[in-house]
């Protein structure tokens, strides 16, 4: 059989595994947060069962030791159906298993891989602090050897889904006399340990997605270290490129879901306008066209990175653009989406339920900020792909115990 | 699909830039746009040697018979170049046009010339200010015989036939005509891009042949759609040229004590050109891969067109005073990017090509 019909065959045994197993997410539901958390590991457990978790690593990894393709495909499959997945398995499966599985051991991928991909164990970033954002190494947690283990004590914040995640990344301070890139390592915290404590923080949503995540004399195994002592750095810029590149791979399955630019298009038309439509606007259509050639562009730039992708290389410096872009297209689509209904689009009522697009509106903000600012990803864009100098640095080659602040 | 090149893609791509290198370099821009040539046939010649200008023509008509991808590819390096040869006019227009309307035996006739570039063509739509899909045409066939005039027209001068654009009873049709007879008047025109010299054809009664393997507005607007997705490779190279023409001056350059690019202004207005580059090439290239596709070929030609000026504008004032000077590159780049904003239909042209066709798309009634 070629190769193609093989794939097409792969894809039918999805298509039709998926109707019988994710029928009850055909359409889009709400769940509290207890029932998402506890519906999502249940999914990643049922697909675990049908060889359909992780499907290209290896099965001593808890995967399914399938091709890029298959997932490429089971993916599009699964994107036609509104299954439940909360931050803790998406920072487990993409921004966790590249960092343990690039810079761990062959055992602790094994062991760590099994534990997610089959749903028992999800995840939380613990990276940030008061005074260490788009500033990561500038952290102050600190994680001091002691025999076959580690003691971390510090503060993290925004710490996303940490009140429902089992485990967690955590980059720590483990040699204060270095320069501050230098002096770091990374850690798997299992939440539970004793020590830890997480106090959710309300957002501008109203939600209390993040959280501040205090660590007081929290015991670490040696053997949950991930890489080298001081090699913290490199596994944070795994992860860090690998949440980045995240927006690429999610929801390009439906050209037509709701804040696409075709999904804008149809809803100007519909809006009755001076007897005619909002798209007789040669001011909306000029925007409505830039945004859709982002649009397109992030879906065909994330196909060639795709073709490009062989596994395990790490992703081209120009990864930062898809943030970048998506971030601030989503706030200027659902502007829009207000926009269109003049004064009455800053408000929900039972006939135009508009609680979904002033979700989106904030949510853009946080997009911005998250997983590295639009100004941060620019610096990077300029300096990795562009090939342009660092920017001046006071901290440069000062040992971090002797920094002013 | 796939996007990445193969190895004979990259080696023609390399092959194509080192032409250029050679046979392109600036102080050649500079003395063609002194002495009022406006190409460079030297070039051209080396680039019928190399098989580049049969390069999507099928081999049964004398070409090479590679793919719309590898004559994108020549475009985009001619294109970083701003390389002085009739390429998009004769290989990429005429040639293509011939191959989406001419009958087998019309296309045995003109191709083979094309090919190996002893005979040069160029195509002609415009008839002074108007979109490409500004009707009626004024310029008319009746029998073997075309009457009308067409501005402006690219390489003009040189070409030894053009395809025109016209009506027959009320149609639109493509029709060859040889420039090279007494019912045909052309006038060189005073172009804002001195080195893609533009002309005015009149055609008095001339003699002509229509293409009779297809015609009709759908077609024609196919035929816009491939010139527009192979335009876009152009603008991507003329971008790329123009953003690392700014990105090595800004290195050199030191203002205040410090690399001019290490000044964090700088570097997120080139970030963010990189950006926008980024996607028009992915664009360009998914365009190239769908052809028949308006969607894709519109989306190609808006995010090429405007990341080409932008880059091209940014990269002159990046130079400071010595960016206005005529002996400073980023002139080139100015004055083709903002030429080839026009050529085939401005950025609003193209918008409402893109939103109408999203519009039908959604509302298929709307299209009737
Ligand atoms: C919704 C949400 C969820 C999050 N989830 C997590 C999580 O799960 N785990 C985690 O560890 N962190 C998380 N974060 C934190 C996030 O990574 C940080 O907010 C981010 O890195 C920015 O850091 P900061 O908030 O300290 O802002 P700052 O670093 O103080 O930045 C403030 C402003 O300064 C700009 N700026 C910074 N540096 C420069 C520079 N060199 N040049 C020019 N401008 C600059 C920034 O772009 C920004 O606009 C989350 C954040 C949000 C909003």
């Amino acid at each position: 059989m070629s190769e193609q019909s093989q794939l097409d065959e792969y894809r039918s045994r999805a298509r039709a595994w998926l109707a019988e197993h994710a029928a009850e997410y055909a359409t889009p539901r709400e769940f509290s947060e207890a029932e998402l958390v506890a519906r999502s590991k249940a999914w990643v457990r049922k697909k675990f069962d049908a060889g359909y978790s992780a499907i290209a690593e290896p099965t001593s990894a808890g995967g399914a030791g399938g091709s890029a393709q298959q997932a490429a495909i089971f993916a599009q499959e699964e994107a036609r159906y509104h299954t439940p997945t909360f931050t803790g398995v998406s920072i487990g499966f993409a921004m966790t298993m590249a960092a343990v599985k690039r810079h761990g051991t062959p055992e602790q991928y094994n062991h760590f891989g099994t534990l997610t991909h089959r749903g028992d164990i999800t995840w939380c970033q613990l990276f940030s602090e008061p005074a260490a954002g788009s500033d990561l190494a500038g952290l102050r947690t600190r994680a001091v050897k002691n025999g076959d283990s580690w003691v971390v004590n510090g503060q993290k914040v925004w710490s996303s889904w940490a009140h429902h995640a089992d485990w967690g990344i955590l980059i720590a301070r483990s040699d204060p006399t270095l320069p501050k890139h230098n002096g770091l390592t990374f850690f798997l915290v299992d939440m539970k340990s004793p020590g830890v404590e997480v106090r959710p923080i309300r957002q501008i949503t109203g939600n209390s997605d993040f959280n501040e995540t205090f660590l007081t004399d929290v015991v670490v195994p040696d053997g949950n270290r991930i890489g080298a002592e001081g090699e913290g750095w490199a596994c944070c810029m795994t992860v860090l490129a690998t949440e980045r590149n995240q927006s690429r791979t999610g929801g390009s399955g439906r050209g037509d879901r709701p804040g696409s630019v075709r999904a804008l298009i149809r809803q100007a038309a519909a809006t009755p306008r001076d007897g005619g439509s909002a798209l007789d606007s040669q001011a909306a259509r000029a925007k409505l066209a830039r945004w859709f050639v982002q649009e397109q562009g992030l879906k065909n730039f994330a196909a060639r990175l795709s073709a490009q992708a062989k596994t395990g290389d790490p992703l081209p410096p120009t990864v930062a653009l898809v943030k970048l872009i998506s971030a601030t297209l989503l706030q200027q689509t659902q502007a829009f989406l207000m926009d269109l209904d003049e004064y009455a689009g800053a408000f929900s009522t039972e006939e135009h339920d508009r609680e979904e697009v002033f979700y989106q509106y904030l949510w853009s903000s946080a997009l911005r900020i998250a997983g590295g600012a639009d100004e941060v990803l620019r610096n990077q864009l300029a300096e990795r792909a562009l090939e342009m100098p660092g920017e001046m640095r006071a901290d440069k080659g000062v040992p971090f115990n002797e920094l002013p602040y | 699909m796939s996007f990445t090149l193969t190895e004979e893609q990259s080696l023609l791509r390399d092959q194509v830039r080192a032409v250029c290198d050679e046979h392109a370099q600036p102080e050649i821009l500079r003395e063609l746009i002194t002495s009022n040539v406006g190409w460079r046939e030297e070039l051209w010649r080396v680039m019928g040697e190399l098989g580049l200008l049969g390069a999507a023509i099928p081999e049964s008509y004398g070409g090479v018979g590679l793919g719309a991808l590898e004559l994108a590819l020549i475009n985009q390096e001619l294109g970083r170049a701003v390389a002085p040869v009739p390429f998009f006019s004769s290989t990429c227009m005429a040639a293509e046009a011939i191959k989406h309307a001419a009958t087998p035996a019309q296309q045995a006739q003109w191709l083979p010339d094309l090919a190996s570039g002893t005979r040069i063509a160029t195509f002609a739509w415009a008839e002074g200010p108007g979109s490409p899909s500004t009707r009626p045409l004024s310029t008319t066939v009746a029998g073997a015989r075309i009457s009308g005039a067409k501005m402006p027209v690219p390489d003009a001068g040189v070409a030894d036939f053009c395809v025109v654009l016209a009506d027959r009873k009320g149609e639109d049709t493509l029709a060859v005509v040889e420039l090279d007879q007494a019912q045909v008047g052309r006038t060189t025109l005073d172009g804002f891009d001195e080195l893609r010299h533009h002309a005015e054809i009149r055609f008095d009664d001339a003699r002509c042949e229509v293409l009779e393997g297809a015609s009709g507005s759908a077609v024609v607007a196919q035929l816009f759609d491939t010139f527009a997705t192979l335009q876009a490779f152009e603008q991507v190279g003329g971008a790329e040229g123009a953003l690392y023409m700014a990105r090595d001056y800004t290195l050199e350059r030191h203002i205040f004590g410090r690399q001019l690019g290490s000044y964090q202004a700088v570097k997120h207005k080139l970030a963010d050109i990189l950006a926008a580059l980024e996607l028009a090439s992915a664009n360009a290239l998914h365009a190239a891969a769908s052809p028949g596709n308006t969607i894709a070929a519109a989306t190609a030609r808006i995010g090429s067109t405007e990341v080409y000026e932008t880059a091209a504008r940014e990269n002159l004032q990046l130079h400071g005073g010595i960016g206005f000077t005529w002996e400073a590159n980023c002139h080139f780049h100015y004055r083709r990017a903002r030429l080839l904003a026009l050529s085939l239909g401005s950025i609003e042209a193209w918008t409402d090509v893109l939103i109408d066709a999203l519009a039908d798309e959604a509302d298929p009634s709307r299209a009737a």
